[in-house]
């Protein structure tokens, strides 16, 4: 039985935003179905009442103190953009046309 | 004396400039000539900066020249995987989508190096955002291994172990997930350290998955990679995950070399069936040397280690697919598609399927799966138990044993093109280091001999607990001091040479 379907995978990858060919997407299925069957085995493990673990080594909050320090200036922020108007990062629209 | 200066230690460089014997300027010189006569066989590098290195080498010369206090790497070489943010190279990961991308600023680790007076050579090579085993999934092709021009150097850090094998450089840094810096050093026969995760800054390192992705040394020798771990790491403020200790003294256990009444715990799981028969035969010398120098050889039994690789390949990619939305073709950059007519959401989507290669589209994709609602819990949630148990193996094994180990990898280096469509294939080299990176304790790889099947490089995994990296960098010395004494010399003395006649012969043969 196989453990995801071409649908599946075209519908992941409207999801993750990458565009994919039909010869991706094809490949891609044929492989995820076969790594998704061997990841699948930590389902084998008595896991019951075992907390899970996001982090090896436990996470505290961290604070620094209120103080400006320096950043970014606006050139350099933009300096490696695609495309700059007036200082700002230009974009594709946003909205759809309709 | 030119000739001969790559092929000194860091600590034997440092000295020589320290002292005045050679200048800073000299040693760059020699690095970058050994560049130029080998690396379009090698390509270890996608970009040499022979002025940021000789401007850095000068500044080393004058400070020495005014009387002032030199860093403890001052004049040494060093070569700079192409993960870490530099503002005077370009930073592109080994992708497409950040072809050409110069920085806004300079990474932690990186700013130290410099501050110790290392001179930066240039970027090397890698697996695309540091996923693979191998430098094939490089948007700018794969690197070499200098044992053998026509198999992998491992990776993804593949271009630093290779640059360091080749004696292009005496030091490089690297980044290790599942075994990303373990696993080269020990195919290209060098030294390679994961460091306690949380011990070495991540700031500026562009992030893979950020709850294993661990900054570390590769060296030639045991007591270089000490030096270089030294340097790198410490408390950042700048990354949320640093550890604010002191550094573990790395450099003195370096030094100490001497296992005498160490608890050394064999990992029964790590072994057996899949492994390559001369890395058994070669890991097996090495614990009976270990045993023979005085330490208490122990094996223990970790049983959820069987079940690290599927939980890796399940927490890596999850983590991959949150990090990499960053890369959405608005701020910096490749921006494909946008020709007035599509919307941001159209040019996104086109720019990541342009700029990313076949593998991290394969693990954005695998880790959108596992973060869907109706598979979490059955993936990703399952995957995070198994780091637990993996945890608790770990804690187990280290009340009966100082330090663990196992070989680094299951097989020595492969034959470029013999995995690269085989992802399942590719993903078991990380066989033996993922563990370390579930747990965040610290491991290295230190060379243990050729494989008698194939006389390839084998590598030695010492795992350490939390914090205590100085533990296995005493055994690694331990372990390099007797084999060299034993052979007579270095293991990367038996390495062909790369300007040799044969070399060039094995090269085109292979072509």
């Amino acid at each position: 039985m196989s453990s995801i379907t071409r649908e599946e995978v075209a519908h992941l990858a409207h999801l993750a935003r990458l565009s994919l060919a039909d010869s991706e997407l094809d490949h891609l299925s044929a492989q995820l179905d076969v790594i998704i069957a061997a990841v699948a085995r930590v389902q084998e493990v008595a896991a019951e009442g075992i907390p899970p673990t996001s982090h090896a080594v436990p996470l505290t909050n961290v604070f620094r103190p209120d103080e400006t320090t320096p950043c970014l200036s606006a050139e350099a922020a933009l300096a490696g953009a695609p495309a700059v108007e007036d200082q700002r990062f230009r974009v594709p629209r946003i909205l759809a046309e309709d | 004396m030119t000739a001969d200066l790559t092929s000194l230690t860091a600590a034997e460089l440092a000295a020589a400039v320290a002292a005045g014997e050679v200048s800073a300027t000299e040693v760059a010189r020699a690095h970058l000539d050994k560049i130029a006569a080998v690396d379009d066989r090698v390509r270890a590098f996608l970009h040499v900066s022979a002025d940021v290195a000789l401007a850095a080498a000068r500044a080393v010369d004058a400070r020495r020249a005014a009387g002032e206090p030199l860093g403890p790497l001052a004049g040494v070489p060093v070569a700079v995987k192409d993960v870490y943010t530099t503002a005077d190279m370009p930073t592109t990961c080994g992708s497409r989508i950040l072809d050409g991308w110069l920085p806004p600023y300079e990474s932690t680790v990186t700013r130290r190096l410099r501050g110790a007076g290392a001179i930066p050579l240039g970027k090397t090579n890698m697996d695309e955002f540091a996923m693979g085993s191998s430098t094939e999934n490089s948007a700018f092709g794969p690197s070499r291994n200098p044992w053998d021009l026509a198999r992998v150097p491992g990776g993804s850090s593949g271009g630093s172990s290779a640059a360091v094998a080749a004696f292009e450089a005496p030091l490089a840094i690297g980044t290790d997930t599942g075994g990303s810096i373990r696993q080269p050093a020990a195919v290209c026969g060098i030294v390679g350290a994961k460091p306690t995760y949380g011990g070495s800054s991540r700031y500026g390192v562009v992030a893979f998955a950020s709850s294993l992705d661990t900054p570390g040394p590769l060296a030639r020798t045991v007591l270089d990679a000490a030096l270089l771990h030294e340097a790198m790491s410490g408390h950042d403020p700048c990354d949320s995950t640093s550890i604010d200790a002191p550094v573990p003294p790395v450099v003195a256990a370096a030094r100490q070399a001497d296992v005498a009444g160490l608890r050394v715990g064999v990992v029964t799981e790590l072994g057996g069936e899949g492994y390559q028969p001369g890395v058994l035969s070669r890991f097996g010398e090495a614990v009976e040397l270990l045993e023979s120098l005085g330490a208490k050889v122990v094996e223990v039994s970790c049983p959820h280690f069987a079940y690290a690789l599927p939980a890796y390949y399940l927490i890596a990619p999850s983590e991959c697919s949150s990090n990499l939305a960053r890369f959405d073709g608005m701020r910096y950059g490749l921006r494909a598609g946008d020709d007035g007519t599509r919307s941001a959401e159209e040019v996104m989507s086109l720019t990541r399927g342009e700029g990313f290669g076949a593998e991290v589209k394969r693990r954005i994709m695998l880790g959108t799966y596992a973060l869907s609602s109706g598979y979490y819990d059955a993936y990703y949630g399952k995957a995070q138990q198994v780091r637990t148990l993996v945890i608790h193996d770990f804690e187990a094994a280290f009340e009966q044993a100082d330090v663990l180990v196992s070989p680094a990898t299951p097989t020595t280096a492969f034959r470029i093109g013999e995995r690269a469509d085989d992802p399942m294939a590719m993903y078991l080299a990380d066989l033996c280091t993922i563990p370390s990176n579930l747990a965040g304790n610290a491991a290295l790889s230190v060379p243990c001999g050729l494989a008698p099947d194939d006389g390839l490089p084998v590598g030695l995994q010492v795992m350490a607990p939390v914090l205590g990296d100085d533990r296995m960098y005493r055994v690694a010395a331990a372990v390099e001091a007797a084999l060299v004494t034993r052979w007579g010399h270095p293991l990367l003395a038996q390495a062909p040479g790369l300007t040799s006649a044969a070399a060039e012969a094995r090269s085109a043969s292979d072509d």
